[in-house]
């Protein structure tokens, strides 16, 4: 007898899956419920991870950060940078850098008549800024700056409380001017912002760059300037050839660096997905063997005389091993889409705000949007098939070297 | 020994491989839950313990409202007097009083504002750690003395060294103007950059001085030996404190909530996993003993017509999963046992974890910490699963008609 074609291999499979009905359908419930905790589970986190992206490097601000060598180790006015020169700016306008923009961010004091607090206060370009830092969008009183020597102020609607003042009332920021003497200036609040992490409110108040720079005596110097393009995961394209154009004396780095809690988030999340798919799977795995030995084992006489009849062991396994592909290719079917019908509806985000203060202490805001990504499904369904393929292979290599005579005398 | 025990021991082994199989889908999962939960409880310890000690203590007295809105002016009167009174009360030293405000804090060079607390030299020490990482210079001695201790960020930031003057300048409880001149008396390195970069501390005198605060402050820390007694200690301060001034009693969770929050949060994620681990299990111990009981048929029919009742052929296959669940139960818990005692003696790490760590003061590598409420949580739930799952093939067997069972193939 030759080799039976596949057809009938799948046939034969097919039948002999529904013959013990129940003890299928319990596995393909253990199986869908895998598949489902896989996919679920980790769009839950990755868009957890990609929440804390986006708000991390919107507040660093930017995909790319060029600063004065020291300044991050000591964020004083002395270690400011000239403003980009044509070089810079030219490469800084090619795509794919969507929007750059330059800030002058120094300590202050802020004090109304009544409260006074330790802030950073930042110099912004309004007119590029928010395509790359601070949103427009979050001023929820009052107005955004207009223009570059805007006098007025935007802080925070915690600050605005912690200092006991309100829109349109004036304040005093106090900093350092780079010969170390205490500058000082009233400011009148044109706006009160509110952002995705609260703790933001207090740390950061925004004012026009021209006006900080006098205020400070910078003369034109920035202390950061920040850079975006299209995908935070496609950064390391694209710059190397910023830090070229910035030359040796300014330290550019990508926000990975900038920022390495982010960093690592990316990878130890990648990690994390990868271990707990396999986690799932070893834990459905034996029932998996399980329900293929039982299906073999109450076929020992049947195989038996298959194989009297001239049958292949051959083909004995790759019949097993096609019930186990039916077996976990349904499952995953309906793993999956149950899935997907379990992501949909919730495409508007959970609201976590009953834990909002420590999903800030992780960097995410109080709103989880899951991410359904298809590399992680197609991760998933890989792992439970080529793992669950090679797990089946045991049972049914065994199935496929019984002895016809002892097998057909079986019980 | 009595006969349906000794009739489940033998049923279970007719199938050897069968029952290892299911035992070691337990197995795995009793380890994985054994360690996953100790390293749980081991990192919230830590989390808590580290970051409660660095500054912010078990308990606080505050006047109302101050915590949600620290203002200068919502200040507790006398407050070194009330802090003695406590210490007396509780017989304890694990008190003492602070005072909190803000400073543009100015070096020859340079100029940052930042958080200035006022505290008792003496009592400080008994409540948080600060104190003790001073690693140049000393701690504060005096209560009135014009010093100052920084974190070693701050200190290099402002590029000064033990002995240098500082400039504060600050706006005093009723709007006056703060300003003073200090020593720098002592550097502090707590580990955390945040904390050493934003903080420093200055005596409480002093502090009350510069402020113009007329014998008030902000704070005064209330800790205990035991952690989970802290409600316990709660209530006994609120009774010792006078009733009539506005004061409150806060513990750890209402001045840091989002310690609190992190640990739900990732409580209820974590919990989410261990339920799917569970349900695979169950499911495979329903095939398993569904399968039993399936192919038993013929014998359970003959059983019957002798006259065994339906009720105790159930518990037949109850035993028969209570003995494979404890055999389960025992192997795993004695692995993960095993497992997570070396690792609280090795300690683990995961690539990219250190920076994750710090955030939530923790340390670079893991100590999983075993108890018996660690040990027990997991294997506990899995054993009862198992039987719950259990129950569907044993109330088959009272659907069995014994002469349609005895025909049975």
């Amino acid at each position: 007898m030759t080799a039976l074609p596949i057809k009938s291999i799948f046939i034969l499979a097919w039948r002999n899956l529904w013959r013990n009905h129940r003890r299928t359908l319990i596995m393909l419930a253990a199986i869908t419920v895998g598949a489902w905790a896989m996919i679920f589970m980790t769009a839950l986190m990755r868009g957890m991870v990609d929440d804390m992206l986006l708000n991390g490097i919107r507040d660093l601000p930017g995909e790319v950060q060029i600063h004065h060598p020291e300044y991050r180790d000591d964020p004083s006015i002395n270690n400011s940078l000239g403003a980009a020169d044509e070089q810079l700016v030219s490469v800084m306008e090619q795509p794919p850098v969507t929007a750059w923009t330059q800030r002058v961010r120094v300590p202050a004091v802020i004090s109304s008549e009544r409260e006074s607090r330790g802030v950073t206060l930042i110099g912004i370009d309004p007119a590029s800024e928010t395509d790359v830092g601070f949103d427009a969008e979050d001023v929820k009183q009052g107005r955004f700056l207009i223009d570059a020597d805007d006098k007025g102020i935007i802080i925070g609607a915690k600050m605005a409380e912690r200092l006991e003042t309100r829109l349109g009332k004036r304040i005093v920021i106090m900093s350092q001017d780079p010969d170390n003497n205490i500058a000082d200036r009233g400011f009148r609040i044109v706006g009160i912002y509110k952002a995705k992490l609260a703790s933001l409110e207090e740390m950061y108040v925004y004012a026009g760059i021209g006006t900080v720079q006098k205020l400070l005596k910078m003369d034109g110097q920035v202390s950061e300037i920040a850079i975006t393009g299209d995908d935070y995961r496609k950064v390391d394209a694209w710059y190397p050839r910023i830090k070229q154009a910035a030359g040796d004396d300014k330290q550019v780095l990508p926000w990975y660096e900038a920022d390495s809690y982010l960093g690592s988030m990316l990878a130890v999340m990648d990690g994390f997905v990868l271990v707990w798919m396999v986690v799932v799977f070893l834990a459905m795995s034996f029932g998996l063997v399980n329900t293929l030995i039982m299906a073999v084992f109450e076929r020992v006489r049947e195989i038996g005389l298959m194989l009297a009849l001239g049958m292949r062991p051959a083909t004995i396994l790759s019949q097993i091993l096609m019930e186990s592909f039916l077996l976990l290719l349904i499952g995953l079917l309906i793993g999956n889409t149950l899935a997907i019908l379990t992501i949909m509806p919730l495409q508007d985000g959970i609201d976590i705000s009953i834990v909002a203060e420590g999903m800030e202490m992780m960097g995410t805001s109080s709103m989880l949007y899951p991410a359904l990504k298809l590399q992680d499904v197609i991760l998933a369904n890989a792992v439970v098939l080529i793992l669950g393929i090679i797990t089946s292979v045991l049972p049914a290599w065994r199935a496929s070297r019984y002895d016809p005579i002892e097998a057909l005398n079986k019980n | 020994m009595n006969i349906t025990l000794r009739m489940a021991w033998r049923n279970l082994w007719r199938h050897k491989r069968r029952t290892w199989i299911t035992v070691s889908a337990m197995v795995f999962s009793n380890l994985l839950l054994v360690f996953m939960i100790s390293l749980q409880f081991g990192m919230y310890r830590m989390m808590i313990d580290n970051t409660l000690k660095a500054f912010t203590g078990h308990t606080q007295i505050q006047r109302q409202g101050y915590n949600d809105d620290p203002k200068i002016r919502t200040s507790i009167d006398d407050i070194v007097i009330l802090a003695d009174d406590v210490r007396d009360s509780l017989g304890s030293k694990e008190v003492a009083a602070r005072g909190i405000s803000f400073a543009m804090t100015s070096s020859e060079q340079r100029s940052y504002g930042l958080q200035i607390v006022g505290v008792e030299p003496e009592y400080e020490p008994n409540v948080s750690s600060l104190p003790g990482l001073v690693k140049q210079g000393r701690y504060l001695a005096d209560m009135d003395a014009e010093e100052i201790v920084i974190g070693s960020v701050l200190a290099r930031n402002l590029r000064v060294k033990v002995g240098d003057e500082l400039t504060l300048l600050g706006s005093g409880r009723e709007g006056s103007i703060a300003a003073g001149i200090v020593i720098v008396s002592g550097i502090f390195e707590s580990g955390s950059a945040d904390i050493d970069r934003s903080m420093a501390q200055v005596p409480l005198g002093y502090f009350q001085s510069l402020y113009n605060m007329d014998g008030a402050g902000h704070t005064i820390v209330v800790n205990t030996d035991e952690i989970s007694r802290v409600t316990e200690l709660q209530s006994r301060v609120a009774g010792i404190i006078p009733a009539n001034k506005q004061l409150e009693v806060l513990n750890w969770e209402q001045l840091q909530p989002g310690l609190k929050q992190a640990i739900q949060a990732d409580m209820a994620s974590a919990w989410f996993m261990y339920a799917v681990l569970i349900v695979l299990v169950a499911f495979s111990v329903l095939n398993t003993q569904l399968m039993s009981v399936l192919e038993r048929t013929r014998e359970f029919g003959v059983m019957m017509a002798l006259g065994v009742k339906p009720t105790r052929l159930g518990s037949l296959v109850l035993t028969e999963t209570f003995l494979m669940s404890s055999l389960g139960l025992s192997i795993g818990i004695i692995l993960g046992i095993a497992l997570t005692y070396y690792l609280t003696i090795a300690g683990f790490a995961y690539p990219g974890m250190e920076e994750m760590a710090e955030r939530f003061n923790l340390p670079a590598r893991m100590y999983p910490s075993l108890s018996v409420l660690s040990i027990l949580l997991g294997p506990g739930i899995i054993f009862i699963c198992s039987l719950v799952a259990a129950i569907y093939p044993a109330t088959r067997l009272f659907f069995l008609q014994p002469v349609i069972a005895m025909r049975a193939v």
